[in-house]
């Protein structure tokens, strides 16, 4: 087990527990934006009951009408996630009854969704890529969303907004592969990265266009799979994995209290950071699923299907293997293969020819430490890839050196300004002046003639402080190497 | 202008175009008919205005010398249709007031066409019935009579106000819909024919659902053609029903031809029921006469799991309807039984006493037939059966081009003399096979029994083809001589 190097364990008053986690995440479709079944739109944040048409609505004699381009988008994301796309599938009702649901039933995916089985590769350490784990994937199926009710708008009644009432969602199931908080974590940062690369859901779990039921048991260390829960619409990397922790934590104490799980649907609440029981499995619907008859089968031909496949982007894991045959560390492709804005940004660094590691150095530690310092993303960095890619040039080609980059680089966030024209400007080209080096070599020698004698005398490692106070005299400007020959020449 | 509301939807439509009357006399007479025969029940709500108003676009098409194919022709539309603006109810409490923002496709293209609207007819709550008697608005009243008695008799369902109305001349043709015979069976009650064409001809788009996978709207009219002319109104493929067929409407009208040399004519045994009235087997053994003088061969064949056909539809169309029917809960239109403490409740009590009886024990059925554990040995199993059933059907027709049936079991019977309703459901038993096949049938009249009612004979066709449905209906129809008319009473 790829894991096995530090398990995840919650110990009790009886030993140990191992956890095991299942994730159903429900994925917006936010390339389009028009719903499922009905044309209306699905602007996040409009007035309540102003995206609903006739059908969203459920007025008598409304029909639904598959929106092709919902289709094509959990298609490709199947397809990213490298998954069997069932050429035939069919939509199902799931039949209840409630205030946010016009309908009386919510058409799904049941029987035969559209996409089958399919893996995720995670990394759970960087650095390390040893630490990688593969995450199955169950199925994908693509249903409708509910509407939302007010509760806060009348004193004795609630209001509807039916909004978000039809929009497409994925539902993505994993297979209970994770063992621990950091393991769920992880696939859901990696599932997330996978769908904004692919376009087909924005990701954004504050909005609610990404949210997951996280399904949590426990068992002895190698015991048969105890009893689950299910708890519902966690909308944030950080609180699925606070959900598995406290989770796994109170079952734990339940079951060696001498209690029972019992399979059931919990909410989280994040202010208190516990999960509460919203129904029980006897108190569970019985949704009464059969086909949607208003509804023929979905069938895909291959023309279709080798669209899907024709339009989909390089991939994270693709992009990373890429970027570690360039050179780059693995660490920093794993970096830069993260968000897909990151990627973009880097990909067009790449494009204009600059030397691979050292434009992921530059990427990765320079560029981030100064965004993250001003409080930008990368995709409103003040520094556009070919700006950087200007200033890259100049360290490679011998004009400047990496500490004068640094500066230009400043210069560059503040005023805008190309690094060339910085450079020029303010007279910030190295030199490679054999005697204007000397001159300063001897300057220096002369001035520390005590570490001189320490030098000769063994400590060595003084090389680098005359090498230091050098490039002081020549105000940074001075070529490194050049420098370095000179100094070893005089001193050796 | 008495004379006008006898005439037939083709003879209408010549006379207008010819100049013989306008449309506007048409339709006054009509709206005069219509007001006249309230004792019916026929109508739930009179559209005189509208019917005058489509005709006088008509009478300036008409002057302008481009009349349309159905300019002049008010008609009358089954309370499933939505209608912008009219109330549209499905003959349900639940509904009661419901005024559509919408028109439904048929409708519309119904009016595109150049038709008026003379009103909203009269049906069983939500098309669940064969006797009109689950309607909210009471039954309606057949026009036709036993000889020598006044008992009121049904016109049939669901569709029996369109049936009645085009019986009773108050309407020279109508709208109907047809899930498991609702069409067929009320023409053959009153007299007139009536034609479901193929599942997906007609969008379903604004037709309040009742089974989606069976609901199919069609034509009644008082004759063949006259099925023929509306039907191609009708139908056409909608992009808003995905289960409308994407096929170009066939000229109907124009291809009708009671020749029917080199067709074959199917009779299936297992349609002969020994518990069915010696006069209806007679008049179907006449069908076959008539046929063979029009030039076809019968042939006998097997619908073998004919007997399977009536439990499988009361297993899937009540599942679909549990289903469809569940967007009634009071909180966006329509009824609501407010008073109550939750919402559990306030659905309870709305839909408690939004539906009949009738529609609640089919969701009973439904619900019961789709819940856990009995999934798969009725709704799963039913649908094997409707597959079994589909494919009895395109065995037939690799040996036959139509198939000839009585329409209904019976003729009319009296409002209130059925109340068992595993009886009620028996006068679809013909009807419902082609249903769940979706393929496309017709009733014709054929003759009368000895009480003097009205018995129909039931045509079936292989999907797509209506034309070879009407056109046998159309050589019965000339052969039959069947001109008889409900003597007026109200």
């Amino acid at each position: 087990m790829a894991d096995a190097s530090a398990p995840y364990r919650v110990t009790g008053e009886t030993g140990e527990w191992e956890v095991v986690i299942g994730l159903e995440v429900h994925a917006q479709i936010t390339a389009t934006a028009s719903k499922l079944f009905s044309g209306a739109a699905t602007e996040f944040g409009a007035e309540p009951n102003t995206q609903v048409s006739l059908v969203d609505a459920a007025m008598p004699g409304m029909l639904p009408v598959p929106n092709k381009e919902c289709i094509r988008q959990a298609v490709r994301t199947g397809m990213a996630l490298d998954a069997v796309i069932n050429k035939s599938s069919r939509f199902d009702r799931k039949n209840y009854f409630y205030a946010d649901l016009p309908q009386g039933y919510q058409i799904s995916q049941l029987y035969h969704p559209l996409v089958g089985e399919g893996e995720v590769e995670v990394l759970l350490d960087e650095k390390d890529e040893t630490s990688g784990k593969t995450i199955g994937i169950e199925r994908i199926h693509v249903e409708q969303d509910a509407g939302k009710l007010m509760h806060d708008q009348h004193p004795t009644m609630s209001y509807v907004d039916l909004n978000r009432c039809g929009v497409a969602l994925m539902e993505i199931v994993s297979r209970p592969d994770m063992r621990s908080p950091a393991e769920a974590g992880a696939y859901l940062r990696k599932l997330r990265a996978i769908l904004r690369y692919v376009g087909s859901c924005d990701g954004n779990m504050e909005e609610g266009s990404m949210r997951a039921d996280v399904n949590v048991s426990v068992r002895k260390i190698g015991g048969e799979l105890g009893t689950r829960t299910e708890t519902k619409n966690v909308n944030s990397v950080r609180f699925v994995m606070a959900v598995v922790e406290h989770e796994a934590k109170r079952q734990v104490e339940v079951l060696e209290g001498g209690g029972v799980i019992v399979q059931e649907t919990r909410l989280y609440d994040p202010d208190k950071g516990v999960t509460r029981s919203l129904r029980s499995k006897e108190d569970a619907h019985d949704y009464r699923y059969f086909p949607d008859p208003d509804l023929l089968p979905l069938e895909l031909d291959d023309a279709f299907l080798d669209e899907c496949k024709a339009s989909l982007p390089e991939l994270p894991d693709a992009k990373r293997k890429r970027y570690e045959a360039l050179g780059i560390t693995p660490y920093n492709a794993s970096v830069l293969t993260a968000e897909v804005e990151t990627a973009r940004y880097f990909d067009l660094l790449l494009d204009s020819g600059v030397e691979p590691k050292a434009a992921a150095n530059w990427t990765a530690s320079e560029l981030f430490g100064a965004l993250n310092r001003i409080g930008k993303t990368i995709e409103d960095s003040p520094v556009s890839p070919a700006q950087a890619a200007e200033l890259l040039k100049l360290v490679g080609d011998g004009t400047i050196s990496g500490s004068l980059a640094k500066q230009v680089f400043e210069i560059m966030l503040e005023t805008g300004e190309g690094a060339a024209s910085i450079v020029e400007s303010r007279g910030l080209e190295q030199t490679s002046d054999t005697g204007a080096i000397d001159a300063a070599v001897d300057q220096v020698l002369t001035a520390n003639a005590d570490k001189v004698a320490e030098y000769k005398g063994g400590k060595v490692a003084l090389f680098g402080f005359f090498v230091g106070h050098v490039m002081k005299a020549m105000a940074g400007k001075a070529n490194p190497g050049v420098v370095n020959e000179r100094l070893r020449a005089k001193l050796d | 202008m008495s004379e006008l509301t006898s005439k037939t939807i083709a003879e209408l439509r010549d006379g207008f175009r010819g100049g013989e009357f306008s449309a506007r006399e048409i339709a006054e007479a009509y709206n005069a008919a219509v007001a006249a025969a309230k004792l019916l029940n026929a109508y739930t709500v009179e559209t005189p205005d509208e019917a005058l108003a489509a005709a006088d676009i008509a009478d300036q098409a008409r002057l302008a010398g481009n009349p349309l194919s159905l300019s002049g022709i008010p008609l009358g539309i089954k309370d499933l249709f939505a209608t912008i603006g009219v109330d549209t109810t499905a003959g349900s409490h639940i509904l009661q007031g419901f005024k559509p923002t919408y028109e439904s496709t048929v409708t519309t293209n119904l009016r595109k066409a150049g038709a008026g609207m003379l009103g909203k007819l009269n049906m069983d709550e939500f098309a669940m019935g064969s006797s009109n008697e689950t309607s909210t608005y009471g039954p309606v009243i057949s026009p036709w009579r036993r000889q020598g008695s006044n008992v009121g008799l049904t016109p049939g369902g669901s569709s029996g106000g369109s049936a009645a109305a085009v019986s009773a001349l108050i309407a020279p043709g109508a709208t109907g819909t047809d899930t498991g015979g609702s069409i067929r069976q009320p023409a053959a009650f009153a007299g007139i024919c009536g034609i479901k064409p193929t599942y997906g001809r007609c969008s379903r788009w604004g037709i309040v659902s009742f089974a989606s996978s069976l609901d199919q709207a069609g034509p009644m009219a008082r004759t063949v053609r006259d099925c023929a002319i509306l039907l191609e109104a009708m139908a056409g493929f909608d992009a808003k029903d995905s289960t409308s067929l994407d096929l170009p409407v066939p000229r109907w009208e124009a291809n009708l031809s009671s020749d029917l040399k080199g067709k074959c004519v199917g009779i299936p045994r297992e349609y002969r029921i020994d518990s069915v009235p010696a006069e209806i087997n007679a008049l179907w053994d006449q069908g076959i006469e008539w046929l063979k003088d029009a030039g076809a061969t019968p042939v006998e064949i097997s619908l073998p799991h004919t007997k399977y056909a009536l439990p499988t539809y009361y297993i899937i169309a009540p599942a679909e309807a549990s289903s469809n029917l569940a967007r009634y809960d009071g909180v966006r239109y329509g009824l609501r039984e407010d008073g109550v403490k939750t919402l559990d409740d306030m659905y309870a009590a709305t839909r408690a006493a939004g539906f009949g009886a009738e529609v609640k024990r089919r969701i009973m059925i439904g619900t019961y037939v789709l819940s856990a554990g009995f999934y798969d040995a009725y709704f799963t199993k039913a649908q094997r059966v409707r597959a079994l059933i589909k494919q009895d059907f395109a065995k037939a027709f690799e040996a036959c081009d139509v198939i000839l049936t009585p329409t209904a079991p019976s003729a009319a019977f009296g409002i209130g003399e059925t109340t068992d309703p595993l009886a009620m459901y028996l006068n679809d038993v013909f009807a419902v096979p082609a249903s769940l096949a979706g393929l496309p049938a017709m009733s014709v009249p054929g003759g009368l029994d000895g009480q003097g009612l009205p018995l129909g004979l039931h045509l079936i066709g292989n999907e797509f083809d209506e034309q070879i449905v009407l056109n046998a209906g159309l050589a019965i129809e000339e052969r039959a001589g069947f001109t008889v008319r409900p003597e007026k009473w109200w």
